[in-house]
């Protein structure tokens, strides 16, 4: 795909901002309903069928870093996601000493090239927190409102899972799931003894077709390279490709949105974006405008969209835009498992996530905490690349020697290298990924001091965690501890105390951001509407998870989905009624 | 134009386009793609990726003396044996001398415990590291290779071993002969079915019963899934 420039003449029907799981699914279902639709993406393309664009199954020798991380790909060298916490130029402030660490992907598909396809649907009680636990708000809207579209979403896209029955994590449309992993049996046995529910995973990764057009899932463990047969899903390569095929779908690249412009009447009329090919400034002028450009950077834009009628940005007459960002909770343990060491070796890859999981389980009236987590599990005969063979100077203790006394730690030597052999594949680890409480004090905002390289001011963040998640976050440590110690494995490392607040990692590093233009039914107190609408200006939409009132203790991406659909049928039937 | 100049030539004029930039005089232009280094990181790269690899291909950062320490210690940690090469031989030195410039902030204590070795040396055998005999050496690293065991005044000299030791093995377990000695057999297409039943009985796992008419048979990869309006599998 080449980068093209319009001149600002053309109008289009719709201009959606962003090509992640939100853009991408307004992209694909506007431009079906006929409407022409832009593309704005700040990043380039791509389509990682191409050979140019291929990581997968590459081995780490064809790396220099053999597959290390670096500062635009943070989650290793051959990561699909091109970005990462620290942009060259594009900076983010925080502010009182708080945390917040913000992952951005500049590229056709976003973030979806990135996330782990864990695709849970929310469940009825997580739209309706506060009437459960009295902290925080309810949604304006239901999950019975958005069964429809999960639905809609789980056929488009595929799923795979268990139809479990679980009041809470309400079952789809589901391909079949792979069988587990040898880990994953060991985890089960821990949790099994412990009354802890383990069940298949649901990813969104083809272990089956379901159409013609994407291949089917061959178990190279590689997901987040992205699929060269399409079998995992990611918004490039499943919405906005696509769209592109079938419908007017214009796709800008390397467009740096810096503002939503607006008519005297503060009605949106386009965009105005910067093109990081010639530093230039652009205009594209639309019927409606749809911002996916992910939680903060649309809270961002419209922040900056600063106008007569809209002293302090588009949407935010309530003073709420940017309010309300949470994050998942997080925190991890691991552990090495004696009767996994010496293992035969056979070809353990799997798809590129658990193949099962824990969903939360637990009764919060009977805890000191708010509200649940689930448990991701890894481990396993994963690809030596860089990072293999570590830490021997800590964990060599564990081998027992030919006499049956523990190996000293450290050393060299053939020795070693054989001890290095016998231990691959034998520890496991399990990750917590929790719902924390909206508060009105965390927050991003415009940054009065800074702009990024294209001359747009940049967010500053404010964020503390409450107590509710850092007792959440003891809760998963003694989870782990037992999980891991019933499963057979000796624990890895030490137990994390109040000082760190239980290893409770900062706000932002679970990608899970959301809440920044929250939907209600008072316009003083919410950005939206219950359809995503902008309570003070009728044509701008929102499609990421800056809609979410509470980010319940799933991965918001297959929410966004569903939302994302619901909002472009409201968009197109609006149209259709010249209500917009 | 020096490389550097050259490099940017070559990468910054080509966002989005994947045209090389023009518009230089002929002995001005930028380097052909055939001229650059190998050895970048093979595939998606984007332009600022392109450069970043070169740059660091074309320095140097360990001295020779500093890489022959480097070879006869990263065959110390992991050497030939009847089953697989020496560290040395699969190019574990030429992975430090990359991360080394990656990941700069190494650059002061890795060169620190490499001059460290030659004060140890010459208080001990009064002659320079890379003099040193196979015996002699080794009685060096047994002083810092076994953190728990390690004499206090060591400390700081472990906490480099530990480092070097780590990146060897990075270094060595991320080639093909690592590949083959530690066992792996993935990264290539496959239909996962499950654990091979002798692994299951080794470790006295089965199988939960109600599953198992659920998990993906290999036999339907090839047939378009179909649902009745229940979400049940029908074909």
């Amino acid at each position: 795909m080449s980068f093209q420039i319009k001149n600002s003449g053309e109008a289009y029907d719709v201009i959606i901002v962003g090509s992640g799981a939100g853009g991408g699914m307004a992209s694909k279902i506007l431009s079906e309903a006929g409407l022409s639709v832009a593309v704005v993406e700040a990043g380039g393309d791509f389509d990682p069928a191409k050979e140019e664009d291929r990581t997968q199954l590459r081995p780490p020798w064809e790396s220099p870093r053999r597959g290390a991380g670096t500062r635009i790909r943070p989650f290793g060298d051959f990561d699909a996601a091109i970005g990462g916490w620290d942009i060259d130029g594009e900076p983010y402030t925080r502010k009182n000493g708080t945390e917040f660490d913000w992952f951005r992907s500049r590229m056709v598909g976003g973030r979806t090239n990135h996330w782990g396809r864990i695709s849970l649907r929310f469940g009825p009680n997580d739209f309706k927190r506060a009437s459960i636990d009295g902290l925080g708000h309810n949604w304006p809207i239901g999950y019975d409102d958005l069964k429809p579209y999960y639905d809609k979403v789980d056929k488009l896209i595929g799923v795979f899972g268990t139809k479990e029955g679980i009041y809470n994590e309400p079952d789809g449309f589901f391909l079949p799931p792979p069988k587990p992993r040898l880990h994953e049996l060991y985890m089960k046995k821990g949790a099994d003894k412990m009354g802890v529910p383990m069940i298949p995973a649901r990813l969104s990764m083809l272990t089956r077709p379901i159409n013609e057009e994407r291949g089917v899932c061959f178990f190279c463990r590689q997901c987040n390279r992205a699929c060269q047969v399409y079998a995992d899903f990611s918004a490039g390569t499943c919405l906005v490709h696509p769209a592109m095929k079938k419908g007017k779908v214009d796709l800008y690249t390397h467009s740096m949105v810096r503002k939503v412009t607006t008519d005297e009447k503060g009605k949106a009329t386009g965009v105005s974006f910067v093109s990081k090919v010639d530093m230039k400034e652009y205009k594209l002028k639309s019927r409606v405008v749809v911002l996916g450009a992910s939680a903060c950077e649309s809270a961002r834009i419209m922040m900056n969209s600063k106008s007569k009628t809209h002293p302090d940005g588009i949407g935010n007459g309530s003073g709420m835009v940017g309010r309300y960002l949470h994050d998942s909770t997080g925190t991890d343990r691991m552990a090495i498992v004696p009767s996994m060491m010496d293992r035969e070796r056979y070809n353990e890859d799997g798809v590129g996530g658990m193949h099962m999981y824990t969903p939360w389980w637990g009764d919060n009236k009977k805890l000191d905490f708010a509200r649940g987590y689930h448990i991701e599990y890894w481990g396993g005969m994963t690809q030596p690349a860089y990072g293999t063979g570590g830490s021997m100077n800590s964990m060599r203790q564990y081998i027992k020697d030919e006499f049956g006394e523990p190996s000293q730690n450290g050393g060299y030597g053939i020795g070693m290298k054989k001890d290095i052999r016998r231990l691959y594949g034998s520890t496991m680890g399990m990750s917590g990924r929790g719902e924390s409480v909206p508060m009105y004090d965390n927050y991003c905002e415009i940054d009065p001091n800074t702009v990024d390289k294209y001359g747009i001011p940049v967010l500053r963040f404010n964020y503390n965690w409450t107590d509710q998640e850092v007792k959440q976050a003891k809760h998963m440590h003694d989870t782990f501890e037992e999980i891991l110690t019933e499963a057979g494995g000796i624990l890895l490392g030490s137990k994390p105390g109040p000082e760190t607040k239980y290893g409770l990692l900062a706000p932002g590093r679970i990608i899970h951001e959301v809440g920044t233009t929250r939907m209600g039914d008072d316009p003083s107190t919410s950005v939206l509407n219950s359809n995503c609408q902008a309570h003070d200006c009728d044509n701008l939409f929102v499609v990421d998870a800056g809609p979410f009132v509470s980010q319940a203790d799933k991965n918001p991406t297959w929410t966004i989905l569903a939302l994302a659909w619901r909002t472009s049928d409201y968009i197109v039937s609006e149209l259709k009624k010249k209500n917009i | 134009m020096n490389r550097r100049e050259n490099l940017k030539l070559l990468f910054t004029g080509s966002v989005g386009t994947g045209l090389l930039l023009t518009g230089c005089s002929p002995e001005q232009q930028a380097l052909p793609p055939k001229d650059l280094l190998s050895g970048g990181t093979i595939g998606g790269r984007t332009a600022e990726e392109k450069q970043r690899d070169q740059e660091l291909l074309s320095d140097t950062f360990f001295t020779d003396e500093e890489r022959k320490k480097l070879t006869t210690l990263v065959d110390v940690i992991l050497p030939k044996d009847e089953e697989s090469p020496a560290a040395s031989e699969v190019g574990v030195v030429d992975f430090m001398e990359f991360m080394m410039k990656d990941q700069p902030d190494n650059q002061t204590p890795m060169r620190g415990g490499l001059m460290w070795l030659d004060f140890e040396a010459e208080e001990k055998f009064a002659k320079p590291f890379n003099e040193l005999s196979e015996s002699e050496v080794i009685t060096i690293v047994d002083e810092v290779a076994w953190p728990d065991k390690a004499k206090p005044e060591y400390e700081g000299a472990v906490r480099w071993f530990n480092m070097l030791r780590n990146l060897t093995c990075s270094g060595y377990f991320s080639t093909e002969a690592g590949w083959k000695y530690i066992g792996y057999v993935g990264n290539k297409p496959n239909a996962w079915d499950g654990i091979p039943q002798q692994v299951m009985d080794k470790h006295g796992f089965k199988l939960e019963e109600k599953y198992i008419p659920l998990y993906l048979k290999p036999e339907d990869r090839g047939t378009i899934v179909q649902w009745d309006d229940e979400a049940n599998i029908i074909g």
